[in-house]
């Protein structure tokens, strides 16, 4: 929720990636740039690689299911109790970063800070980055879920040592990254070299920036806009079609995403039971959604978005004059039941 | 708020304001001194003049006293006691400089404390005892009788023997994120805080299980009320009090409810001799709540400053308290 106080929380962000995709590399180089920020960091126990910074924490990630019964709301233990340590030096930094191991599922460090209140008082998720070995990432996706997981849930991806990859395999690599998460800003980087403005701040989470941050979300479905890409139609014989809404499906892919839009008012009172039941449900295979929603005889936009089966949803603003009052929702997610999503969305509208 | 009561009876004026200037993360008295763990380096002594002491190269994670000493668990790894006159000595440190997380303090000297999944003891006899838990310790508490250390962690707790070598460490399962413990004055009964907001109890004879829930937020602060009749906690906009004066304890029974507030009660303190508790709110109030008439006194006027921990003098005529933004005091009563 936008709280008044958001402004003052710590932002957090999430480094993931497979090992040796150059997380690490992307730590340090974030540390060393002359920006005249602190950050307080918190690795795994199992990083070999030295970390330059005065506030290093060394993290053992326990993942601790809550006794909710529900299996996909878990939350890492050992940041809960790392953030109230960390939050008596209040003052002494002005970021956290975590960095995840090569293995880790994103989840129930995002999870944490919807989940613990003290957490969430606290300090704000900023954002999830990973970054992906250009050469060996398309490997990983079909070998490591972890890979998967990561790619899949990522606001920020960086497709590193784009220097041992062709032009040809790079396009392919960003296509397919694109189906299995067409939201997260993609950029090549070689040895993790970045502006880390596209890596710190991006307020992903934030239900007042959906959109704000992310012009080309879901807008012009068919179209790429990331400048990377030129979506040339590839002939080197993957195994991999276009669907109608210009997202490449892979069949060999079980994480995909589902962009749903309509031009209708939604009906809120059936809305929210939909979604809250989608979740309830398919919250396991649910990584991410994001949505913006035009209820009939509303004046504002309500936004939402979510994790697994953690929903946050908040009225934004008020519609523009100049603005097409349309829903968009994107799910993505594992083995998504695509026809009863479009059909459940399209029941909801008023 | 729609009944008006009647402002409180306040001792609020009666205050001796100390400026702690930092967060405030501990109370406790060595003698009648009012000793105010900051949350970063130093104890601050407030005597008649103000004196820190620097305990730690960094946070203070965690602090037990026993009245004459308080020690001190840091992020910089090391175990500190730190003695009334001052005096400082580091009693341990951690070889990788992980966290000292949780610290507690035993019968005849014995001193606890944990880094990580590994819970350590000191005997009154100088001997080093260490027990591994199934994951990271997250609440350390010395049984009232035997030399028991009862132990918090992911899925139950442990209650371990130090000096019973050999010994099977009893282990008491519950499904959860267990973050920290105590032991009932009469030795019957463990409970636990959980990541969850509720508790969750074990009687020790049977293992017999007791949940206690109901609560708006995670319980952070808990203690025994003098008699030993009920245990007091944060976590709701009131003060919950869960009955363990029958051999049953709380089972099958409600808790009673004292000191109803806007605010959530955040940290409570047991008076050591009679029924009444200290309770701070997120607000800033501090009320003295007497347990059996629900009589209130207002020791400090909500400010907004959340209020983030109390202590009471071994004889409860001088209670002291801090907030999270550094602001603190002491009343004589």
């Amino acid at each position: 929720m936008a709280t008044p106080d958001a402004a003052s929380k710590i932002p957090v962000t999430v480094l993931t990636g497979y090992l040796g995709a150059g997380k690490t590399t992307l730590l340090n180089r974030i540390l060393s740039e002359p920006h005249g920020k602190k950050f307080a960091v918190i690795v795994n126990e199992f990083g070999e690689i030295g970390i330059d910074n005065e506030l290093v924490v060394n993290a053992d990630e326990e993942v601790f299911e809550m006794n909710n019964g529900c299996i996909c709301c878990t939350v890492r233990g050992d940041l809960v109790r790392i953030i109230d340590g960390l939050m008596r030096r209040k003052g002494k930094f002005d970021a956290i970063i975590v960095e995840t191991t090569g293995l880790a599922d994103p989840a129930p460090v995002a999870q944490t800070f919807f989940m613990d209140e003290a957490v969430g008082a606290k300090t704000k998720l900023d954002a999830v980055v990973t970054v992906a070995d250009a050469k060996w990432l398309t490997e990983r996706l079909k070998d490591a879920p972890e890979a998967k997981n990561q790619i899949a849930f990522a606001d920020v991806i960086l497709i590193n040592k784009t220097d041992l990859v062709t032009p040809e395999e790079l396009r392919e690599l960003e296509a397919r990254i694109h189906a299995l998460n067409p939201y997260a800003r993609l950029h090549r980087t070689e040895r993790a070299k970045i502006d880390i403005n596209e890596v710190l701040g991006r307020n992903a989470f934030d239900l007042d920036r959906i959109l704000d941050i992310e012009p080309n979300f879901l807008e012009g479905e068919g179209h790429d806009h990331n400048h990377h890409h030129d979506h040339s139609d590839h002939d080197h014989g993957t195994h991999h079609h276009h669907h109608g809404n210009g997202l490449k499906h892979y069949h060999d892919e079980d994480m995909q995403s589902v962009a749903l839009r309509t031009d209708k008012a939604l009906n809120p009172d059936k809305f929210f039971p939909w979604v809250q039941d989608l979740v309830a449900k398919d919250g396991p295979n649910i990584l991410r959604c994001k949505g913006i929603l035009a209820f009939k005889d509303d004046p504002e936009r309500f936004v939402f978005q979510g994790v697994h089966m953690i929903l946050d949803g908040d009225h934004q603003r008020p519609w523009r004059a100049d603005e097409q009052r349309d829903s968009r929702i994107i799910f993505i997610g594992r083995n998504l039941p695509e026809d009863k999503i479009r059909q459940g969305f399209e029941s909801c509208i008023a | 708020m729609s009944d008006t009561q009647a402002p409180i009876p306040s001792l609020a004026d009666r205050v001796r304001p100390v400026s702690a200037g930092a967060p405030v993360v501990g109370v406790h008295f060595l003698g009648q001194t009012p000793v105010f763990v900051l949350g970063e380096e130093a104890l601050l002594f407030a005597e008649n003049s103000e004196r820190r002491v620097n305990a730690h190269a960094g946070a203070i994670l965690s602090s037990a006293s026993d009245g004459e000493r308080i020690i001190t668990g840091g992020d910089d790894g090391t175990l500190v006691e730190t003695r009334a006159d001052g005096a400082r000595r580091p009693l341990a440190s951690d070889d990788k400089k992980r966290w000292i997380d949780q610290v507690a303090l035993g019968p005849e000297g014995a001193v606890a404390w944990s880094a990580g999944k590994t819970a350590h003891v000191r005997t009154n006899k100088n001997e080093l005892r260490a027990f591994e838990a199934p994951s990271t310790v997250a609440g350390l508490a010395f049984a009232p009788k035997g030399f028991r250390l009862a132990i918090a962690h992911y899925n139950g707790a442990t209650l371990w023997f130090p000096n019973a070598a050999g010994a099977r460490p009893e282990r008491l399962e519950w499904k959860g994120s267990h973050l920290g413990v105590t032991v009932s004055p009469d030795g019957k009964f463990l409970v636990t805080c959980m990541q969850e907001a509720m508790l969750h109890g074990w009687r020790l004879a049977d293992a017999k299980h007791m949940r206690m829930s109901g609560y708006s937020a995670r319980v952070r602060s808990l203690g025994w009320t003098a008699d030993g009749k009920f245990l007091a906690t944060s976590g709701s906009e009131q003060l919950i009090l869960w009955p363990f004066d029958g051999k049953d304890g709380p089972m099958g029974r409600q808790p009673e409810i004292r000191a109803r507030a806007e605010a959530r009660a955040g940290v409570v303190a047991c008076h050591p001799r009679q029924p009444v508790v200290a309770v701070g709110y997120a607000d800033g109030a501090v009320k003295l709540v007497r347990v059996d008439d629900d009589a209130l006194i207002l020791a400090r006027q909500a400010d907004g400053q959340p209020v983030s921990a109390i202590g009471w003098d071994s004889t409860g005529q001088t209670v002291a308290f801090g907030t999270e933004s550094g602001d603190a005091g002491v009343l004589a009563l």
